[in-house]
C-alpha cells in the first residue's frame, strides 16, 4: 500500500476518502518526505489517538492539513492495525504475515446425522419430525427400491435385460431426498437415483418397460436400460455422460426463478461427477446467476474402480461450496431423517433466497458399479459386506419406525413378497410387449422429420424387405 | 437488384459485394418438410428498409426476439455492455440484466445453462465469443442438446436454444480468431447449422433460428460485421431454414457456398462471365439439414459443380455436398466436382492470403472445370 502512495499523489488523493489516514500509519518511513519527520514522531500518537481521530486532526492541523480528510468519521470502525483496499470484487484486508492456507482443514467438515446406526435419534439433534404417513411411505419405497434392484439385477444376469445398475446403500438418499421435495421441483439425475422417480409415482411397470425398451417405454426404446425420464413426473431423462446435467439444472432453476415459481431444481451426481468441468461450471453459474438449485452429491467412495483418493484431495465435495460462494452441508447418506431435513431446509433456502445450496451425502456404493462390473476385483468382499450390513439405510430406518410402532415384521414380509411378485410380473409383461416400430428411429431427431431422414427411412425399408432375417423380429416394421 | 461494394484498404484481396434480390427466395423446390415455399414477409417492396451493417442487423433481430417473447434470454461473455462485436448493444438497457446478462468465462457452462433454460420452454440465445472457443461446449451440444428430444422420446426438448458465434477469417485473426468449425457440427443429427451471407439474410435467418423448435448453431461471418452494408427491412421478418437460395442464375456451372465466401465467389462469377462462362451461384444458408433438391436441380441444369469454403478442405462440408451430388447426378456431370477451400493447416496469420480460397483460385477452378 505504501508503495502505491509513494508513487503517486494522484493515487493518494483518490484513495484518501476511502483510507482515511490509516494508510500511512504503518510505515511512516515510506511516506512522502514532507510529512516524514512528523510521522516518525507522530505515528505512535496517531495510533493512540485514533479513537477520536477528528480531534487529533484538529490539533495537528499543520502537519496534515494539506490532505483533506473527508470521511474519517466513517473510518472509525476499522481496526487500526489493518490496511484494507477495495479491489474489484470487494474489500480485502492486508496482513504482513506471509502464510499459506493449508490444503486441508485440521478437522474434516462434520457430518450431520440424526439417527445412529441402531435407528435411535441422537438426542442433541435438530431435525424435522417426519409424520407416520410419510415415514411409512418412505420406508415402503426404500424396500421397494431394494427389491427392484435385486430382481432387475437378476434379470440382467439371466439375459432378460441387457444392462442394469443398482443403488444399494443409497436407498435413503434416493427416497428421503425425494420425499423432502415438492412434486414440481424439477429433477436432473445422474443415473443412480431411480428412487426419486419411484417416489414420484413412476410404476414398476413403467420401469420395466424402459428396461426392455418396448413400445410403452416413454423413451421409445432409444436408450440403454436405466436411462429413465418422465416429464409428467418432472424427472429429466438420464444421459450416460457424467455431470452434464449439472449446468442444465442451473439454467432450469433460473427459469423457475424468473417465472416466479415456488419450485427449485435438484441435480444429483457422484464423487466422480464432482471432478467434471461441468460440475465446476454449474456451481459457478448457479452462484453468479443466483439460481434456486440444490446440488446433491452422492459421495459413495467409488467411481467404478476409482476410489475417492484417486478422484480428489479436497475434504470431499462439501468443502468446495464456499469456494463458489455457495452454502453447503455434509450429511450422513445412510440416515433418512438427516437427509430429509437437509433437503427440506435446502429447498426453502434455495427458493426463498433464489440461491444454490450444496449437499454432500457420505455413503458407500455397496453394489457393483453396474452389471458390467465386478467390484471384488478392486476392493475386498469383506469391506463391501461390512458397509452393506452395518450401514444399511433401510434397516436403520426400519428400526426407527418399528420403535415408533409404525411397522412390524408381518408388514415387512408382506411388502417384500408382494413387491417381488409385482416386479417379476412386470418384467414378464414388459418382455411380451412389442418394441416400438421402425418409424420411431427417424422421429424426434428434429421436431419434424426432415427430407434426408424420409429418404433414409425409405431406403431402410427396402433393405429390410430384402433381408428381413438381418433384423430383430420383435421390432414392427 | 441492389449491389454495394466495400473495398478494403489493407490490400487483402477481399472486397464485399452484396446482392439482394427483392426478398423472395428464387428456388422453386419444395422445402424439406414437404411444404411449398411461401414468400417471406418482406416480399412487398414497399416495407421500409434501412441501410445497416451485419452486427446492427443481428442486433435488431435480438431486439425483436426479446420483445416478441418475454421468456427469451440473451447471455454469454461480455454481452451485457453490448458484446465485443456490438451485437448485443442496448439489449441489457432495454430488457434488463435478468434477461440479458454476462456469464462467467466458461463455454460449456454457457451452453449447459442454455439447455436448461430451453428445456423449460424459454428461448435461450447463447453467445460464444468466437467460434474458435466453442469446443468446450461440444459435449453439451453433441451429447446433450442434439439428443435431448430424441433420447427422451419427445418428452423433453431444448428447441429454444440458439447458439450464436462469430466465425471465419477477419484478415488478422490467426489460429484462434479465424476458424470455420461448421463441419464438426454438420455431422451431428439433431441440431441445425445456419450461416448467413449478409445483413438482410442474417436478421431473417436468426429470427427463424431463434423461433425454430430445434437447437441451432448460428455462425456469423465476423469479417462482415462492419463491412457488409445492405438495405434491411426494419420490421420483424423470417427467412426459411433448410432452403438454399439461387442468388445468381447461370447455365455452365453451379457454385455452392455460404457466409462470407459467397462475396468472393460472386466476384469470381463476374470475372468468369467476361470470359463467356455463365455461373449459377447458390447460397446454402442452412448446412444441416441442407437443401439437396435445389443444388441437385441446378447441377442437373449445368452439369458442373464447384463448392468453396474457408474451412480446411479435408472433411470439410464441401465433401458431403460433393458426395451427395455424385450420388444424384453422376451421369449428368461433365467434370469432377471441384472444391476450392482452405488449406489443411491451422489458420496462419501472416500467410492468410495464401491459405484462403481466393477469387483467382475459384476462377481457375471454374475454368478448369468448364474446360475439362
Amino acid at each position: 500500500m505504501s508503495v502505491h502512495l509513494l508513487k503517486s499523489r494522484n493515487v493518494v488523493s483518490h484513495f484518501r476518502s476511502k483510507l482515511g489516514f490509516l494508510a500511512i500509519t504503518n510505515q511512516p518511513t515510506c511516506w512522502n518526505t514532507n510529512l516524514n519527520h512528523h510521522f516518525h514522531t507522530c505515528s505512535r500518537s496517531i495510533l493512540q489517538n485514533l479513537e477520536s481521530p477528528h480531534e487529533f486532526l484538529c490539533e495537528n492541523r499543520n502537519s496534515l492539513c494539506f490532505h483533506r480528510w473527508e470521511s474519517t468519521m466513517a473510518e472509525k470502525h476499522l481496526n487500526v492495525t489493518e490496511h484494507a483496499m477495495d479491489y474489484p470484487g470487494g474489500k480485502v484486508k492486508f496482513t504482513s504475515d506471509m502464510s499459506f492456507i493449508p490444503g486441508s482443514p485440521e478437522e474434516r467438515i462434520h457430518c450431520y446425522r440424526v439417527l445412529d446406526e441402531d435407528g435411535h435419534i441422537i438426542s442433541s439433534s435438530n431435525f424435522i419430525e417426519i409424520g407416520k404417513e410419510v415415514a411409512v411411505k418412505m420406508y415402503m419405497h426404500m424396500v421397494t427400491l431394494q427389491v427392484m434392484d435385486t430382481i432387475f439385477y437378476e434379470a440382467q444376469r439371466q439375459g432378460r435385460i441387457s444392462f442394469y445398475l443398482t443403488c444399494i446403500g443409497e436407498e435413503a438418499i434416493n427416497i428421503a431426498s425425494a420425499a423432502a421435495l415438492n412434486f414440481e421441483d424439477l429433477v436432473f439425475p445422474q443415473y443412480r437415483e431411480p428412487g426419486v422417480l419411484l417416489w414420484r409415482g413412476f410404476t414398476i411397470q413403467e420401469f420395466a418397460n424402459q428396461l426392455l425398451g418396448n413400445k410403452a417405454d416413454y423413451g421409445k426404446g432409444k436408450q440403454m436400460p436405466i436411462h429413465y425420464g418422465s416429464n409428467k413426473h418432472n424427472y429429466v431423462t438420464i444421459s450416460s455422460t457424467v455431470g452434464t446435467q449439472v449446468p442444465q439444472a442451473v439454467g432450469a432453476a433460473y427459469s423457475l426463478k424468473m417465472d416466479g415459481k415456488d419450485a427449485c431444481t435438484i441435480t444429483y451426481f457422484g464423487d466422480g461427477g464432482s471432478s467434471t468441468a461441468d460440475f465446476h461450471a454449474g456451481l459457478n453459474f448457479a452462484a453468479v446467476m443466483e439460481a434456486p438449485v440444490i446440488f446433491f452429491c452422492r459421495n459413495n467412495g467409488w467411481a467404478i474402480s476409482t476410489p475417492v483418493a484417486d478422484q480428489f484431495r479436497s475434504d470431499g465435495i462439501v468443502s468446495r461450496g464456499q469456494a463458489y460462494g455457495i452454502r453447503s452441508i455434509r450429511v450422513d447418506g445412510h440416515d433418512a431423517v438427516a437427509i430429509y431435513t437437509a433437503v427440506h431446509e435446502a429447498r426453502q433456502m434455495a427458493i426463498k433466497e433464489g440461491a444454490p445450496v450444496l449437499i454432500e451425502a457420505l455413503t458407500y456404493r455397496a453394489g457393483h458399479h453396474s452389471t458390467s462390473d465386478d467390484s471384488t476385483r478392486y476392493r475386498s468382499a469383506r469391506e463391501i459386506e461390512w458397509w452393506r450390513g452395518s450401514q444399511d439405510p433401510v434397516s436403520r430406518f426400519r428400526k426407527y419406525i418399528e420403535r415408533k410402532g409404525w411397522w412390524s415384521s408381518e408388514a415387512e414380509s408382506d411388502l417384500r413378497a408382494n413387491t417381488r411378485k409385482q416386479i417379476a410380473e412386470a418384467v414378464q409383461f414388459a418382455e411380451k410387449t412389442e418394441k416400438p416400430p421402425v418409424a420411431a428411429i427417424f422421429q424426434d431427431v428434429y421436431d419434424v422429420v426432415p427430407s434426408n431422414l424420409r429418404e433414409q427411412e425409405k431406403l431402410l425399408r427396402e433393405t429390410i424387405s430384402r433381408h428381413s432375417k438381418d433384423y430383430p423380429s420383435d421390432v414392427p416394421v | 437488384m441492389l449491389m454495394r461494394r466495400i473495398g478494403r484498404s489493407s490490400g487483402a484481396s477481399r472486397s464485399c459485394f452484396f446482392i439482394s434480390r427483392g426478398g423472395f427466395s428464387t428456388t422453386t423446390a419444395t422445402s424439406p418438410d414437404g411444404t411449398t415455399l411461401l414468400p417471406t414477409k418482406t416480399s412487398t417492396p414497399s416495407s421500409s428498409t434501412k441501410s445497416i451493417n451485419l452486427f446492427t442487423a443481428i442486433n435488431q433481430a435480438l431486439h425483436i426476439a426479446l420483445e416478441s417473447d418475454p421468456r427469451s434470454y440473451v447471455f454469454g461473455e461480455d454481452v451485457g455492455f453490448g458484446g465485443v462485436f456490438r451485437c448485443s448493444t442496448g439489449l441489457a438497457d432495454r430488457f434488463g440484466k435478468k434477461r440479458v446478462f454476462n456469464t462467467p468465462l466458461c463455454e460449456q457452462g454457457i451452453v449447459g445453462f442454455g439447455i436448461g433454460l430451453a428445456a423449460m420452454g424459454n428461448r435461450a440465445i447463447a453467445e460464444i465469443q468466437f467460434a474458435d472457443y466453442i469446443y468446450p461446449a461440444f459435449d453439451q451440444i453433441v451429447n446433450e442438446a442434439a439428443k435431448f428430444r430424441y433420447r427422451s422420446g419427445n418428452q423433453f426438448n431444448c428447441g429454444g436454444l440458439t447458439i450464436r458465434a462469430p466465425y471465419g477469417a477477419v484478415g488478422h485473426g490467426g489460429h484462434y480468431h479465424s476458424q470455420s468449425p461448421e463441419a464438426f457440427f454438420c455431422h451431428v443429427p439433431g441440431i441445425k447449422v445456419v450461416i448467413p451471407r449478409s445483413p438482410r439474410e442474417a436478421k431473417g435467418l436468426l429470427l427463424s433460428c431463434i423461433r425454430d423448435p430445434n437447437p441451432v448453431v448460428f455462425f456469423e461471418p465476423k469479417w462482415l460485421y462492419r463491412l457488409a452494408v445492405e438495405e434491411v427491412p426494419e420490421d420483424d421478418y423470417m427467412l426459411p431454414l433448410s432452403q438454399a437460395e439461387v442468388i445468381r442464375e447461370g447455365s455452365d456451372i453451379t457454385l455452392v457456398g455460404w457466409g462470407a465466401q459467397l462475396a468472393v465467389m460472386e466476384q469470381a462469377c463476374a470475372d468468369a462471365e467476361k470470359d463467356g462462362i455463365s455461373c449459377e451461384l447458390i447460397d446454402l444458408r442452412t448446412l444441416i439439414p441442407w437443401d439437396k433438391e435445389t443444388v441437385e436441380a441446378s447441377v442437373k441444369k449445368t452439369g458442373r459443380l464447384l463448392i468453396s469454403h474457408e474451412a480446411p478442405v479435408t472433411g470439410g462440408f464441401a465433401a458431403e455436398i460433393s458426395a451427395s451430388l455424385v450420388e444424384r447426378c453422376f451421369l449428368r456431370l461433365e467434370a469432377p466436382i471441384a472444391r476450392v477451400c482452405g488449406l489443411d493447416t491451422p489458420f496462419p496469420l501472416v500467410f492468410e492470403p495464401f491459405y484462403m480460397p481466393t477469387k483467382n483460385k475459384i476462377l481457375d477452378a471454374i475454368k478448369a472445370t468448364v474446360n475439362y
